[in-house]
């Protein structure tokens, strides 16, 4: 499984504060620490209280791609913030995301076009989040359509279902888990699949434990991406051994550093 | 039509074996092998860099088991492991020879460490190839034989073998001293393959001085098992695995003349044709489908079966 981390984000107290102090070395820690539990690729995002996301998010780049050259995970709803990320970043980027929508599709396809960038699809639209699986592949559909159009090779889409909370909407699991597996269908090539996990277990008092077992439900459906906790050491786990379960990887009895040092 | 091609992340380690002068050590050419992005010979799909390389197979003592038509090109020198040597480089052509150590075997010479050390000393001053060094099997002995010889090696850049689950930590120190490659041993399983090559970097060698042996079987003795196991270690190293993506040795000869229709005379077995002609058959053909497998090494012992093979490896390469 493809493993983003989610933890460079200036929601977060420390990262906010680092961002405003410009403070390189707590977001150089939380990048490497990130890598060394397994993170292939890093979201980063500058967060509610950043004035200038446009010059901060590059500053973030800067400071992380000192220390690492994986890729990056652009998290923001505004493209201008985006492409000036991508102006910076060396390493191949993820842009994080688009909607379902057109006038959003129209400036971010082409820019994940123009910057080899991978791209990140939300099922969701203008008209709010969906309610069932087939409202869910209808967007996907969309979204799908419209990078064939453009042009853009449609192994590098990854399609997310928008997860929701256990607690808010319990009725939609299964829903979201068939999406995963029916996006797949799409298209030939099949685009790929990732949630963001964490929102599965927002609100809820064991958040753990509900994060790593829809994981390992959703790689069950075929679930190609996450951006997750990589240092929840338990969740990280029940990934790699998800992977050993789907056959995508040979076991041996260390199956588990050996995934780390990859 | 189009061809429909896949995409490879991965590629197989590139292993070098013998250094030449400029490296440190006194050998004539340097052998590379391995650096495959793509399944064995689907060229329109990933480079092949290095062509697959034949090793003669000699020893430091008269083999006593050897059919007679195994026996027969070598006759007039094989108690004389030096010559031996020499006629393969020099007669036949060898461009790597691997030497295995059997005088060493308490059963056979029980020569001591500093017996076997002088001997590859001496080989080394007689030719000028690559040298892969092999322990006799018995782990205690090879364990004070092997690191005596990678010292007496030192800075020629050897592959030496073997390493073994429960068995590496002794060659794998040598071999870290003495700048070696090394073999990791495993007995068809993928599963261990994959965990010796993960403790074996845990002790600071480099994935790319590692060459894995997956142990074979011959034509009608499991080659079909190994090919299998060949296939889906080299499948996962083209796909990022990179604890799988050694290249791989293969002991062709010492497999394929234990086949019993390797070596069974011909009166016993009358519809079973030539003697002269069968084991060199049950050899080449052994060769030829674990070269399919993705075999980068193969450790050969007829001159015959190995003159067929280097010209199947060439028509395979286009040369």
């Amino acid at each position: 499984m493809f493993i983003i981390g989610e933890l460079i984000n200036g929601m977060y107290k420390n990262i906010g504060r680092a961002i405003k102090d410009k403070d390189k070395a707590v977001i150089q820690k939380c990048a490497l620490e990130q890598v060394k539990a397994g993170a292939d690729a890093l979201d980063i995002n500058c967060g509610p209280v950043s004035r200038d996301p446009v010059s901060d998010i590059q500053w973030l780049i800067n400071a992380i791609q000192e220390v690492t050259d994986k890729p990056l995970a652009l998290d923001s709803s505004k493209p201008a913030v985006i492409e000036s990320g991508l102006k910076v970043l060396k390493a191949r980027a993820i842009i994080n995301s688009t909607t379902a929508d057109p006038e959003k599709l129209e400036i971010l396809v082409p820019l994940a076009k123009k910057y080899n960038a991978k791209l990140i699809g939300l099922t969701i639209s203008s008209k709010g989040i969906p309610q069932n699986k087939d409202q869910r592949l209808e967007l996907a559909a969309a979204i799908v359509a419209n990078c064939s159009d453009a042009g853009f090779p449609r192994e590098d889409l990854y399609l997310d279902p928008i997860v929701m909370p256990v607690n808010v909407a319990q009725a939609q699991m299964c829903e979201i888990l068939e999406a995963i597996r029916e996006f797949k269908i799409i298209s030939d090539p099949a685009p790929r699949s990732i949630v963001g996990l964490s929102n599965v277990s927002q609100g809820t008092c064991v958040r753990s434990l509900i994060n790593r077992t829809f994981l390992t439900m959703a790689a069950a459906f075929g679930l190609d991406a996450a951006i997750l906790d990589p240092l929840d050491q338990e969740l990280m786990d029940a990934a790699i051994t998800s992977d050993l379960i789907m056959n995508k990887n040979i076991y041996c009895d260390s199956y588990l550093d050996a995934y780390r040092k990859k | 039509m189009e061809l429909s091609l896949e995409k490879w992340s991965g590629a197989v380690s590139t292993v070098s074996i013998g250094a030449s002068k400029e490296e440190g050590g006194t050998r004539s050419a340097v052998l590379k092998v391995g650096g495959q992005k793509t399944p064995p010979y689907l060229f329109a799909e990933g480079q092949i860099p290095h062509r697959p390389q034949i090793a003669f197979e000699v020893w430091d003592i008269a083999p006593v088991d050897w059919p007679q038509e195994l026996f027969k090109p070598y006759q007039d020198i094989i108690k004389d492991p030096l010559s031996w040597a020499q006629k393969c480089v020099t007669d036949y052509g060898a461009k790597s020879l691997c030497v295995r150590l059997m005088a060493a075997h308490p059963d056979f010479g029980d020569r001591t460490p500093q017996q076997e050390a002088g001997f590859i000393r001496d080989l080394l001053k007689k030719v000028g190839v690559p040298l892969i060094i092999m322990g006799c099997g018995d782990d205690t002995k090879d364990n004070l034989v092997l690191p005596a010889c990678c010292e007496a090696a030192r800075g020629e850049r050897c592959l030496v073998g073997s390493a073994m689950q429960d068995n590496y930590k002794t060659l794998v120190a040598a071999a870290l001293a003495d700048g070696h490659n090394i073999i990791a041993e495993s007995p068809i399983d993928i599963n261990i393959a994959k965990q010796l090559n993960i403790l074996i970097s845990d002790m600071g060698l480099a994935l790319e001085r590692i060459v894995i042996n997956p142990t074979i079987g011959s034509l009608g003795y499991g080659l079909e098992y190994a090919y299998s196991i060949m296939e889906r270690a080299r499948l996962a190293a083209l796909a990022g695995d990179r604890m799988m993506s050694s290249p791989f040795i293969c002991f062709v000869g010492q497999e394929s003349w234990r086949a019993k229709e390797a070596k069974a005379p011909a009166s016993e077995f009358p519809g079973w044709g030539l003697e002269a002609e069968r084991g060199i058959l049950w050899e080449a053909i052994t060769a030829t489908a674990l070269i399919q497998a993705g075999a980068d090494i193969l450790v050969m012992r007829h001159p015959k079966a190995i003159e067929k093979i280097e010209k199947y490896i060439n028509s395979l390469m286009g040369d």
